[in-house]
């Protein structure tokens, strides 16, 4: 096979001969005169977020920090879940008493794909898109556990929130560069392939839902993050994985 | 309908497969529908973006840069992928990069795969080659899905089955899928799919993918989806394949940007299409722990070697261009014989494929210009298509010799050339026209499409000529 790579390498360079030997990739300008940086406003931000989530027919619920356990657990009670996957690391304090938590200690894929859904946090959130993203960062767990749940609710933190795509993707560099995968989510799983009518659901949770949790933001969604990462290790109780119904 | 019928010899020209495609009403009552539609939604996602052009000049300057030095590139990629525990493989045609694929998946003892979307591995034609090898492949994404059940092959980038409708659908998923009783709603055709498909993923140990992106800096690669199914792919086999043209490579992780703000809403028409998976070679306790990066040249370096042809490889494969074309909106894409169709294949397959087997493909187009207009990396098809039918014509006249130069259509080429190059030949020759049009003219209309000048006057008028040129009236006048 190394035939091949000698070879393709010179065939691309046969083909660039019109480039000067001199010139280097800085050579060829690149002009970024697109927007790079927000102009909104933190609620504002927030209201986009929200207004675009919602727009690709995902719910959005606006709580505050504390209020988190009972969204959840009215979540679960209004979808019919009542054993869901969580993220090994995911906090105690969002977890209701009513509902049966399954942490995903290496759960097979059968075991994940007859839970009634999965409860996240996630890295970031993009308002003008309305887009969620997972990094494999605190709280999110691995890809697998948002993927096969039918039913999937995320936690977003008001001040995990950035306005435009290109503040998310520098966000975004480090997990990267430490090949931790990245997901965006917009909205539920979806298809236009059939006379382009959009379904929702096809092969990723049917239903996406999101607590959008507000509270005294004093801080950028960096420093959250970092602070966030900092946090000391939750409680790793053993999934209590009782019969089904 | 069967194309078969018109084909002469070797592949069929565009000419000759276009006229089944025209006559084919349920076709043409499709494609209108989905086309017209695409249209205006993505009219109106790219219109609430108040940088979109500075967008779009980003997306061709990176790929340009990318492009020139591609080389370069696809060693840091390499590298990085590597560093991730990923391993890289090189193919210089198609068959090579399917024998690689065949072989990863015999050396795992393995007789199934699951697939994505991945238009490259319709190039190569790796479903075939992996059947000939013994190995199922099952294409996950819906569309994909309805064309290998019926056998058939896609005809748009971004909606392959854009050519069936929901009634065809319907029958097809009752007789392959075994589902009785189903209905016509996509929502019910979905639900079938996703039933169908959930086992094949669970089942499944190995998973091939396209790439959309190829981060040289960080080894990333990136799959843009609406359904999931690339996400399932990318995530629960053991060992995961990616086959990736090498013109899909980006310098930087912050190029992406650029180009996941330019591919939804020229695609879908969406602000963010629904899933966008990154991975970054194999990660430990997540998703699969074998990762193969095929690198496939195919055709690829000789559009690279055209300097004019070559923006053709910026294309980030939105399908903007096919949805826009007064051609492809009536003609379709199996008319262009090729897993590219449109415009953006009238200019990518007959420099991919070679001009003498592809070399109708530059007519296939009446240079208005819409593609250029939408393309988000400014492709400038147009340009592209008259460079090649120049290609194309004088490299068949240097093909016949001496009866290529004496060609009518050359003769008279060279006599324009020589009027337009010299002001006293051009008035020379505008008086000369004037005493010799009024016969041909007097009805308002050419003549109908006789001699060796026919394919220019068979669908054209000639205009009524004025009595005095625009240099006479103007020494009269001024």
């Amino acid at each position: 096979m190394s035939g091949a790579r000698e070879d393709v390498l010179r065939r691309v360079r046969a083909a660039l001969r019109d480039v000067p030997t001199g010139e280097t990739p800085e050579d060829v300008p690149v002009p970024r005169d697109y927007r790079g940086a927000g102009v909104l406003q933190r609620e504002e931000v927030a209201a986009l977020f929200a207004e675009r989530v919602a727009e690709y027919r995902a719910t959005v619920h606006r709580v505050t920090q504390d209020g988190i356990a009972e969204a959840v657990a009215e979540a679960c009670a209004r979808r019919g879940a009542r054993r869901i996957v969580v993220p090994p690391d995911l906090p105690d304090g969002w977890l209701p008493g009513e509902i049966e938590v399954v942490r995903d200690e290496g759960l097979s894929n059968a075991a994940l794909n007859d839970s009634d859904g999965v409860l996240s946090g996630c890295a970031l959130g993009i308002a003008q898109t309305g887009t969620i993203v997972l990094d494999g960062g605190p709280r999110q767990g691995r890809r697998a556990i948002t993927l096969l749940p039918d039913y999937h609710l995320c936690v977003v933190f008001a001040d995990q929130l950035v306005e435009l795509v290109p503040e998310a993707i520098a966000l975004l560099e480090a997990a990267a560069r430490t090949g931790r995968p990245v997901t965006f989510i917009s909205g539920p799983s979806a298809t236009s392939d059939i006379e382009l009518q959009r379904v929702e659901g096809v092969h990723g949770p049917r239903t996406l839902e999101v607590l959008l949790v507000e509270e005294a933001v004093t801080q950028s969604p960096v420093l959250r993050r970092q602070r966030n990462a900092t946090r000391p290790a939750h409680v790793r109780e053993s999934g209590r994985t009782g019969s089904r119904r | 309908m069967t194309l078969d019928a018109v084909v002469t010899r070797g592949h069929p020209t565009f000419e000759q497969r276009a006229p089944a495609a025209l006559a084919d009403s349920q076709l043409r009552h499709n494609l209108r529908n989905a086309t017209g539609t695409i249209r205006r939604r993505r009219a109106a996602a790219v219109g609430e973006m108040p940088d979109w052009q500075a967008l779009r000049e980003a997306g061709r300057a990176i790929k340009e840069r990318t492009l020139r030095h591609l080389d370069h590139y696809l060693l840091q990629l390499e590298a990085a992928v590597e560093r991730a525990d990923g391993q890289v493989h090189w193919a210089r045609d198609g068959d090579e990069a399917n024998a690689i694929v065949v072989d990863i998946v015999r050396r795992h003892g393995e007789t199934a795969v699951v697939k994505s979307k991945s238009i490259t591995s319709e190039e190569t034609g790796l479903d075939a080659a992996l059947s000939a090898a013994g190995i199922t492949a099952t294409e996950t994404d819906l569309a994909e899905l309805i064309v290998q059940l019926a056998h058939d092959t896609p005809s748009h980038i971004l909606v392959p089955a854009i050519h069936f409708n929901r009634a065809q659908i319907r029958e097809l998923f009752i007789r392959e899928l075994g589902v009785p009783g189903l209905s016509d709603r996509p929502a019910d055709l979905a639900e079938a799919a996703r039933v169908y498909l959930r086992r094949k993923f669970l089942e499944t140990r190995i998973g091939i993918t396209g790439a959309n992106f190829a981060v040289a800096e960080t080894g990333t690669v990136c799959v843009v989806e609406s359904e999931g199914n690339g996400r399932m792919v990318a995530t629960l086999p053991d060992v995961l394949i990616t086959l990736a043209g090498i013109e899909k490579v980006l310098p930087t992780w912050r190029d992406l940007e650029v180009f996941l703000q330019l591919l939804p809403r020229s695609s879908t028409a969406e602000r963010m299409n629904p899933y966008n998976s990154f991975w970054t070679g194999v990660t430990e306790g997540d998703g699969p722990r074998e990762f193969h990066l095929v690198l496939l040249d195919n055709g690829r370096t000789d559009v690279l070697r055209d300097e004019v042809g070559r923006q053709a490889l910026r294309c980030i494969r939105c399908s903007a261009c096919l949805n826009v074309c007064p051609v492809y909106s009536r003609v379709g894409g199996h008319a262009y014989d090729s897993v590219y169709p449109g415009p953006i294949g009238a200019i990518l397959t007959p420099q991919l494929r070679g001009l003498a087997q592809a070399g109708s493909l530059p007519w296939a187009s009446s240079l208005c210009g819409a593609c250029y207009e939408v393309c988000p990396v400014m492709i400038n098809i147009p340009e592209a298509l008259v460079h090649l039918r120049g290609r194309v014509v004088r490299e068949g006249q240097d093909a016949r010799g001496l009866r290529g130069r004496l060609d009518p259509e050359n003769v008279a080429m060279q006599a324009v050339a020589l009027a337009f190059g010299d002001a006293r030949r051009f008035e020379a020759a505008q008086r000369l026209l004037l005493r010799g049009a009024g016969p041909v003219t007097r009805a308002g209309a050419a003549p109908g499409g006789r001699g060796p000048l026919a394919a220019w006057t068979t669908l054209r008028d000639l205009p009524d000529l004025p009595g005095q040129t625009f240099r006479d009236w103007w020494r009269e006048n001024r």
